[in-house]
């Protein structure tokens, strides 16, 4: 039964954040009265700069960095008052590729499990490294292994505990094109498993490819939760801009229909469709300028995307 | 309790142990056995009696509190340093384990180590020298007391430590000098007044003396007060373990 205070939040978010903030000894504020909530089954991209508190903020959440401020529950369990309840449910890959370089990849991945209080599931465990190609090489030492197959071996052991929350910090910085893949579809099945996925990423085509909300983050601020389609649609606008041959004092009433702006001198005029429309309406422009003698001397075309929404909200803010 | 964590910390560490048996096991035992054969078997047939017994039996006590106190130290410092030099402690503050559970886990294992050398070097001494234990469960109850205690003392260590300079320091520059100042080769009486006062506030003297009481049944300090202190000790590092997992001192910011 989920506790009081899980009413105030939504009642499908697994994880909600609530007022975080964190200021670091060194003065450093990382995260600003972050609010979010994460709801149960989907996958969330967080992205943001280098140094924007993506990291700070899953820390918080996972119990290796404590707030300062605000509160953070998980199924409804406070990360503090029922860290025991809260952290079982999570499972975190982190950024940094930080293994046991000794142990062998069946001993790290059963010594996780055993850690996050489960009983011993041999069985369990061995789908988890066939499932990530780890089966092979189950008896090697890590240290032995390379780059991806150690980020493959932090999988596992993030999936030791079958958690119902998996964080994955940067999960393909650095990592080759098949390995990002089989990343992505792992990704995918885990969630129609009905595993609840917040990854951090600054690849904007990974947020596009696997996420189903996204949330930007910059200098400690969440500046937008969005649902992916949402984003796509407000970003799939496209702007067509003819460059006139004599200057308009303004828009001609007769073109009143499309919604057109006319640059301050007068010398361009931009129309902004959406470009996923059935219709753009674009022929029928150009033929009505034609009726109306307006000549242009260049027209082109431009289509904004996730990237440039990233990066004039980042700029805006900076 | 997460008991299945504490399993998997005490096995994760033990096996640490056995993989490197060379090093944490054999390799103690060996510098001792030469102790042996230079104080107790050339040196030592030479000396005359300590306190009733044969200097090679006198010193028997002594050798197995220093090596119970450097393995002590050092496996329980570098057990949870590794951790934290490697960057995996990641998964320790992340799991859903109490402070008293990891305790048990690291320290656990670092004193079960301990306790194992510690009989090693027993058996070993045996072949050099022969001795006898009039106080056996008080010999082991020492031997408990003294791994745990400093177990936990070294975990502060791996606590506190950022680099493995530090790592190194407390055990070379301040455990190994008070160990043999605290009269492992020597009965205290054998020192000049003045020294005999000042040696009093080491703490390793009433280690070595209840530890060589449960032997012999002859001390430098009485008993009580040697059980007493360690216990004291013993309070003090469960004190400051206590204190810095309430803060997370060096552990989280």
């Amino acid at each position: 039964m989920p506790p009081l205070d899980a009413s105030i939040s939504m009642p499908d978010a697994i994880v909600s954040v609530q007022g975080l903030s964190k200021t670091y000894k060194t003065g450093f504020q990382a995260l600003k009265r972050v609010d979010l909530e994460i709801r149960r089954g989907e996958i969330f991209a967080l992205l943001g700069p280098n140094g924007a508190g993506k990291t700070t903020l899953i820390s918080i959440v996972c119990g290796i960095v404590n707030g300062s401020e605000g509160t953070v529950t998980v199924d409804g369990h406070d990360i503090v008052r029922d860290y025991r309840a809260a952290r079982g449910l999570i499972g975190l890959v982190p950024q940094e590729l930080s293994t046991d370089a000794f142990e062998s990849v069946w001993a790290t991945v059963k010594f996780s499990r055993g850690l996050f209080g489960k009983a011993p599931d041999p069985a369990y465990l061995e789908k988890i490294l066939r499932e990530l190609s780890l089966w092979e090489k189950k008896d090697s030492k890590i240290m032995t292994l390379s780059g991806g197959m150690k980020r493959r071996v932090l999988i596992a052991k993030a999936l030791a505990h079958e958690p119902r929350v998996l964080f994955l910090d940067e999960p393909t910085a650095g990592v080759d094109v098949e390995l990002r893949h089989d990343m992505w579809q792992m990704v995918h099945r885990l969630r129609e498993s009905g595993v609840t996925i917040i990854l951090t990423t600054h690849y904007i085509e990974e947020a596009e490819q696997m996420a189903d909300r996204i949330g930007v983050i910059n200098r400690g601020e969440l500046v937008l939760v969005e649902d992916k389609h949402t984003l796509m649609r407000k970003l799939g606008k496209k702007q067509l801009s003819l460059q006139l041959q004599t200057p308009l004092e303004s828009v001609p009433e007769g073109l009143g229909e499309w919604p057109l702006e006319l640059s301050a001198d007068g010398s361009c005029l931009t129309y902004t469709f959406d470009a996923q429309g059935e219709r753009t309406g674009i022929a029928e422009l150009l033929r009505k300028l034609n009726a109306l003698g307006i000549d242009f001397k260049d027209l082109h075309s431009s289509e904004s995307s996730l990237e440039d929404i990233f990066v004039s909200l980042v700029r805006s803010r900076a | 309790m997460n008991l299945y964590a504490i399993r998997a910390i005490y096995r994760f560490e033990m096996a640490r142990t056995f993989r490197t048996l060379m090093q944490s096991i054999a390799s103690p035992v060996l510098s001792t056995s030469l102790y042996f054969v230079v104080f107790g078997a050339a040196i030592g047939s030479r000396m005359g009696e300590v306190g009733g017994v044969s200097y090679g039996a006198f010193i028997i006590p002594g050798l197995i509190m220093l090596s119970l106190l450097n393995e002590s130290i050092s496996n329980a410092s570098f057990g949870i340093y590794m951790p934290k030099w490697a960057g995996t402690i990641y998964e320790l503050l992340s799991a859903p384990v109490s402070y008293v559970e990891v305790v048990l886990g690291y320290v656990g294992a670092a004193a079960t180590k301990s306790v194992i050398l510690g009989l090693l070097i027993l058996v070993t001494a045996r072949l050099f020298v022969a001795y006898e234990i009039q106080h056996p469960f008080w010999m082991v109850a020492f031997l408990l007391l003294t791994a745990v205690t400093f177990s936990l003392f070294g975990f502060i260590i791996g606590l506190w430590a950022d680099d493995f300079q530090k790592l190194q320091v407390v055990p070379l520059m301040v455990i190994t000098p008070l160990t043999f100042l605290g009269g492992s080769f020597y009965s205290i009486s054998m020192l000049p007044p003045v020294w005999q006062k000042i040696t009093l506030f080491n703490p390793v003297v009433y280690l070595v003396n209840g530890f060589r009481w449960s032997f012999y049944g002859t001390a430098d300090v009485n008993v009580v007060v040697s059980a007493a202190a360690t216990v004291g000790f013993l309070l003090v590092c469960l004190g400051i373990v206590w204190w810095i997992f309430r803060t997370g001192w060096k552990l989280k910011s």
